[in-house]
């Protein structure tokens, strides 16, 4: 997989996840507000505001409300957001700005386990976002139990999804201002495009497949199907979509992160 | 200080703690470190000096596992670094030349969670932390994040991190760079109780007065060799021999008084260093005849080795 050479990953990449997660409850109090009121002002805007609008949407042969389409849209984001920010500019500034991994890298974990062990974080910290925002979003009824609860081992595998892709790009970014072009060019278009706040039915056939390429789409995809309760075949292309998608961008990242800090 | 904390009853290894053969290490076109050899035996503290750039922290870095070696052979505890990187890496204590201390956590939680990365049970690393808050005589700051420790307090603080798995090598590179004098000499203190306790040490720095004080031996390098390596006074002695005498201003009768009686000196033009084997006649004589602008009798230190071996010219 990388040219001759094995990774070198034992379990011990547990303690560089224990490092995060200690940090972290230090400040647990302020991580919590975001995955609290973010949802309320999406499902105010957007449901309350625009609902009245919009009216019913036509899913898998039902009609739900506008507010039951985009809750599960509200939860994928979240999914995708706070994995994918964790491995960009958090591990950045633990990587460049702390030199955490200088200090780790003198001690017996290996490149591999840092890496691991901050991608397994951002998962983590998708799933402790998802299950606050979920119980604030279920507070409403907007989503279907008991199929929804399928919804927190999916925030932790679609946040190893975008946590691997995050650390890719914190392997090959030169500065971390540059964070700017995958967000703009890459995580923007998915929030607004991958299904979200309108079914991808309503784009021209060829942006639904650019749509279909990308991961948010199919994390939205399932994370819709578990909050309606309505599951079908593309639950199973969900999955295989996003584990093919991990095992393709965590080798990578972890070849990237060994060239940049390997000297 | 409990004894428990230091290894001091742990046997002896009867090898070199670190031995380096033909060690090389190039990136792209420069040749960082370049065949170099040497050995650090157990319980010794061994200092590599040199001018920035000269291939010392390159040097350090491959022998804790941080930096993959070109070439050669290098073995530290008996072991080889390229086939035993975690076991030696888990035997040994190092202090960075940059901060890398966890500026999200509190001085008592980076103990804990450097210690984890050891997989010390947390029980043990609660009570190595205290210990070594205490030794280090941090205990009043514990609770306090890096940002809010002085530049003394964060280097000791880096060195109790170095301890906290009792090695038995401790790796420092550049320990006292930054520091006001009070707290080098804190420092410095603690590095020879850790000495005195047979903690072999490898230290690299650019203060001649730190080498000098600290180590058992050293070496100069520069443009990634060694010029030099042996003990501090022996080092001395050799390469510039035991007094230095410095004119300021020199003359033209001066020139031609050492000339004739072909001393070994050093010309920087507007001053005179004039090394001796022995002091008396030779100073008063020169004191005499030649001191206009006055001149300086004084022991010849390391940094004249230094000086006399590396130039003086800036290495920027």
């Amino acid at each position: 997989m990388t040219g001759g050479r094995s990774w070198d990953i034992t379990g011990r990449f547990i303690r560089v996840w224990q490092r995060n997660f200690r940090a972290y409850s230090e400040s647990w109090k302020i991580g919590f507000i975001p995955p609290i009121l973010e949802p309320l002002f999406y499902l105010l805007a957007f449901g309350v505001g625009l609902a009245a609008l919009v009216g019913n949407i036509h899913y898998r042969g039902t009609d739900i409300s506008y507010m039951v389409f985009i809750a599960p849209a509200l939860l994928a984001i979240n999914i995708m957001n706070n994995a994918f920010y964790e491995n960009t500019y958090s591990s950045y500034v633990r990587m460049y700005y702390y030199k955490t991994f200088d200090a780790m890298m003198a001690t017996p974990l290996s490149l591999e386990e840092i890496i691991t062990g901050e991608i397994i974080w951002g998962a983590t910290k998708s799933l402790i976002a998802t299950a606050i925002m979920q119980a604030v979003i279920s507070l409403f009824g907007l989503i279907h139990y008991p199929e929804g609860l399928l919804i927190l081992p999916l925030a932790f595998v679609g946040g190893l999804a975008f946590g691997a892709l995050g650390m890719f790009f914190t392997g090959i970014v030169k500065s971390i201002d540059l964070f700017n072009l995958p967000i703009f060019l890459l995580v923007t278009p998915m929030f607004l495009f991958g299904g979200t706040f309108f079914p991808l039915e309503t784009l021209p056939h060829w942006a639904q497949q650019v749509a279909f390429a990308l991961p948010l789409t199919h994390l939205v995809n399932l994370t819709r199907a578990f909050s309606t309760g309505i599951l079908d075949g593309s639950v199973a292309t969900g999955l295989v979509y996003l584990a093919v998608f991990s095992l393709i961008f965590f080798p990578l990242a972890l070849r990237k992160m060994r060239r940049r800090l390997i000297r | 200080m409990t004894g428990r904390a230091f290894p001091e009853d742990r046997p002896k290894e009867p090898g070199p703690v670190i031995e380096a053969s033909r060690l090389r290490k190039i990136f792209g076109d420069l040749v960082a470190v370049d065949d170099i050899s040497f050995a650090v035996k157990p319980g010794e503290c061994f200092g590599i000096l040199g001018p920035n750039g000269a291939g010392k922290t390159t040097t350090i870095r491959m022998i804790y596992g941080y930096s993959p070696m070109t070439g050669g052979m290098l073995q530290v505890f008996g072991l080889d670094i390229r086939r035993h990187p975690r076991t030696i890496k888990a035997r040994i204590g190092v202090c960075q030349q940059e901060n890398t201390l966890d500026p999200d956590l509190t001085a008592q939680q980076n103990l804990e969670v450097f210690a984890r990365y050891f997989d010390i049970s947390e029980a043990q690393a609660q009570r190595r932390a205290n210990e070594l808050l205490r030794f280090m005589a941090l205990e009043h700051r514990k609770d306090a994040k890096s940002a809010e420790l002085s530049g003394g307090m964060i280097r000791r603080l880096v060195l109790a991190r170095a301890l906290v798995n009792q090695p038995e090598l401790l790796i420092l590179d550049e320990p006292t760079t930054g520091l006001d004098p009070q707290a080098r000499h804190q420092v410095w203190e603690r590095l020879e109780d850790l000495r005195a306790r047979g903690l072999s040490i490898l230290l690299t720095t650019h203060y001649m007065d730190e080498a000098s004080r600290l180590c058992d031996r050293l070496m100069i390098m520069d443009q990634g060799r060694i010029l030099v390596e042996g003990a501090p006074a022996e080092l001395i002695r050799q390469n510039v021999g035991l007094d230095i005498i410095e004119v300021a201003s020199p003359d033209e009768a001066l020139r031609q008084f050492i000339r004739e009686r072909d001393l070994p000196s050093e010309d920087l033009g507007h001053r005179l260093i004039i090394y001796l084997e022995d002091r008396n006649d030779l100073y008063h004589e020169i004191r005499a005849r030649y001191c206009g602008e006055g001149c300086t009798l004084r022991m010849a230190t390391m940094e004249d080795v230094f000086l006399k071996l590396t130039g003086r010219e800036l290495r920027e």
